[in-house]
């Protein structure tokens, strides 16, 4: 789950870091109250889940109250990439001297929480990554341990090597990061930038956070973090009926059981020239419910001309599968053509149960996609 | 032989008592793997099937019935408690099919089992079916067949249609292994890449990768410079949009890496045939392999 800035600096707040006062407003009287309360200069920064908000003219230096209010006006509503602005930060501005990258992530390799720091803050980490990866500093954090004070210290000291003062601000700013990182179960937190003042005084002055999905069941207030307006509603339908399910712009509605064979499906969808609507993994289960659901998410898209099924039966019995599929389809009503490739124990009894409905059976991951796609583009 | 199981594999199926655990023990037993106990605390004293006695911890299991391996199907929150709990036990390998762990309980988990040599396959996983010899997990018994083909992937249900596809073309397998679809997991492609070029029973084999991360990159690297045996590979999520996670928590292209066509270049560089379509595995084994 990704979370915007002011949320995400709540978080490195409770840890500690230093991060200025900052509150969000979702209208511009809100702002310039806010903005009254701190004095100025303040920083007016739309709060969206992308990045590059800066260069889309969602970040502005605001000195006066004049500003605030027209620039709280311009980025109130403004579309970003796609996403809507419909709230912003209100913070004091500071005086930057320097700029710093801090970031954390899993490394899959080192099978460990790599600390990533680099004196090209402010800028976009990818593209130093990219053009001068030897910028960017790296250490993989023992989790027995935790980031020592000597790691820290030397990671500080290799950003600001003539300035001792500094390098010690950093080091605590990565170790406080880190104690975030882990007892938020983030899988991405980002300082960028962490800069200094010219009096010499540390500043976390934004802040990225990815929040593990798997482990919000153990901080039940992360739940409200949540931007539902951030959100896709047919995605947010599927998450709350516990649906693994990503939109595309497609017109053949997929409904597959395993992650693996959902996006092998897609792929094929596209390799024989169709489109795919939708990623989706229905899991383990046929009940005639789940396919419900799932239909109706699928469906509540109009460019969606034709729904495929394509479900490897494994253990489970492509019969009850079929009968899932069939109660669920007979309870709706449903103006497309669907597909459905099931393969597995009993898939001849599946197939005989098919053969006396509408839907369309195919004996093959292949034949089903084909087929699919016929559909959909003979109704486009 | 297989990879990572033997005749000497004796399993204790953590979990035994819930829901999943009870079906894909009573699979397994049919099949004919060697489930020693079951573990499920508070549950200790009763009799699984009437025939695999139930303790209430793993300890117990290993000194009373000889258990060296555990199969885990407990929920997310206490995934990683069984993981220290059969390492600590003594198991030496570990196959976790619990979905939904947090990361963070597995980067923790990690240094604990290095510690003690113990294996983990997975979280978020099918297990590994050694065709004759042992099923560790849930892939299904029926579309197996024994034969020389090694087969490792990040994912279930498209692994099943590959296995699939394969017996049906009447190439059998040494072992069917599912790594996990998580971003951090126990055995990783290089583990099995390298198991599979050791074991002599191994003529060729296919390896199912996926989008996010790099693994697939450096299993390639490591095939061209020590690999002799003909190896196959697919990619699943060419279609993927990036920043959005494709069910498995580690399938996720972020910042413009973890690419479906980064990693079939990377492979097809190395030399390895990537096919287009799932159908398209067998017959490109079949060209290269020419047995």
């Amino acid at each position: 789950m990704n979370i915007h800035e002011y949320q995400a600096k709540d978080i490195f707040r409770d840890f500690g870091l230093p991060v200025p006062g900052g509150k969000v407003a979702a209208t511009v009287d809100e702002a310039v109250d806010l903005a009254n309360e701190y004095g100025y200069p303040v920083m007016v920064k739309c709060q969206v889940l992308t990045g590059g908000r800066g260069k889309a003219g969602g970040i502005k230096f605001s000195p006066t109250e004049d500003d605030v209010r027209k620039n709280a006006e311009a980025i109130l509503g403004m579309d970003i990439k796609g996403h809507t602005v419909h709230k912003v930060l209100i913070t004091p501005a500071v005086d930057i001297e320097s700029e710093y990258y801090i970031g954390m992530l899993i490394d899959r390799n080192t099978k460990r929480v790599l600390l990533m720091a680099s004196a090209e803050g402010g800028v976009e980490i990818e593209q130093v990554a990219k053009d001068t990866p030897e910028l960017i500093f790296k250490q993989p954090i023992d989790p027995r341990f935790g980031l020592l004070d000597h790691e820290a210290l030397d990671m500080g000291m290799r950003l600001c090597p003539d300035d001792i003062k500094k390098a010690r601000q950093l080091a605590s700013a990565m170790q406080k990061l880190y104690v975030a990182f882990m007892h938020s179960d983030a899988s991405l937190a980002e300082i960028n930038p962490f800069i200094f003042t010219p009096e010499g005084k540390g500043h976390a002055i934004d802040a990225k956070v990815n929040l593990d999905d798997n482990a919000l069941f153990r901080h039940p207030g992360y739940e409200d973090l949540r931007d539902l307006d951030a959100e896709d509603p047919s995605e947010r339908e599927a998450r709350q009926a516990e649906l693994s399910f990503v939109k595309l712009e497609g017109n053949v509605g997929c409904l597959v059981n395993g992650a693996g064979l959902a996006m092998a499906t897609m792929d094929l969808v596209k390799y024989y020239g169709g489109r795919p609507a939708n990623f989706l993994d229905i899991g383990g289960s046929s009940k005639p419910e789940k396919v419900v659901n799932a239909l109706t998410i699928i469906l509540s898209d109009p460019e969606v001309k034709a729904i495929l099924f394509n479900i490897f039966g494994g253990i489970t019995r492509c019969d009850d599968v079929a009968k899932g599929i069939i109660a669920a389809t007979e309870s709706m009503d449903i103006h497309v053509p669907i597909v459905v490739r099931l393969t597995g124990t009993n898939e001849e009894e599946a197939r005989a149960l098919l053969a006396e409905t509408d839907l369309v059976p195919a004996e093959t991951m292949d034949e089903a996609v084909q087929k699919a796609n016929e559909l959909a583009g003979a109704a486009s | 032989m297989a990879i990572f199981v033997d005749q000497n594999t004796k399993v204790v199926v953590q979990g035994i008592t819930g829901r999943d655990g009870g079906f894909h023990s009573s699979q397994m037993l049919a099949y004919g793997t060697d489930i020693v106990a079951g573990v499920t605390p508070g549950r200790g004293g009763q009799m699984f099937e009437d025939k695999v006695p139930v303790y209430n911890s793993v300890k117990q299991a290993v000194e009373e019935k000889g258990a060296n391996t555990s199969v885990i199907f407990v929920p997310p929150f206490g995934a990683a408690g069984a993981i220290y709990e059969a390492a600590d036990a003594g198991c030496k390998l570990i196959v976790c099919i619990t979905e939904g762990v947090p990361t963070v309980d597995m980067v923790k988990v990690m240094p604990y089992l290095q510690e003690r040599g113990v294996r983990l396959i997975g979280p978020n996983c099918p297990g590994l079916l050694a065709p004759g010899i042992a099923k560790l997990g849930i892939l299904p018994t029926s579309i197996v067949k024994e034969g020389p083909v090694g087969l490792v992937s990040r994912s279930g249900t498209l692994t099943y249609e590959v296995v699939y596809q394969l017996s049906a073309a009447g190439l059998g397998q040494t072992t069917c292994l599912g790594i996990g679809g998580d971003p951090v997991i126990g055995t990783n492609f290089m583990d099995a890449i390298e198991a599979f070029n050791n074991d002599p029973l191994t003529e060729a084999f296919v390896m199912i990768g996926e989008i996010g991360g790099d693994a697939e990159e450096q299993a390639a690297a490591w095939i061209q410079e020590n690999c002799k045996k003909p190896v196959v590979s697919f990619i699943a999520g060419q279609t993927a949009p990036p920043g959005k996670r494709m069910g498995h928590a580690g399938a996720i292209v972020s910042g413009g890496s973890g690419t479906a066509a980064e990693k079939k270049k990377a492979l097809e560089a190395a030399g390895i045939p990537v096919a287009e379509r799932p159908m398209d595995i067998v017959p490109a084994l079949q060209e290269i392999w020419k047995r």
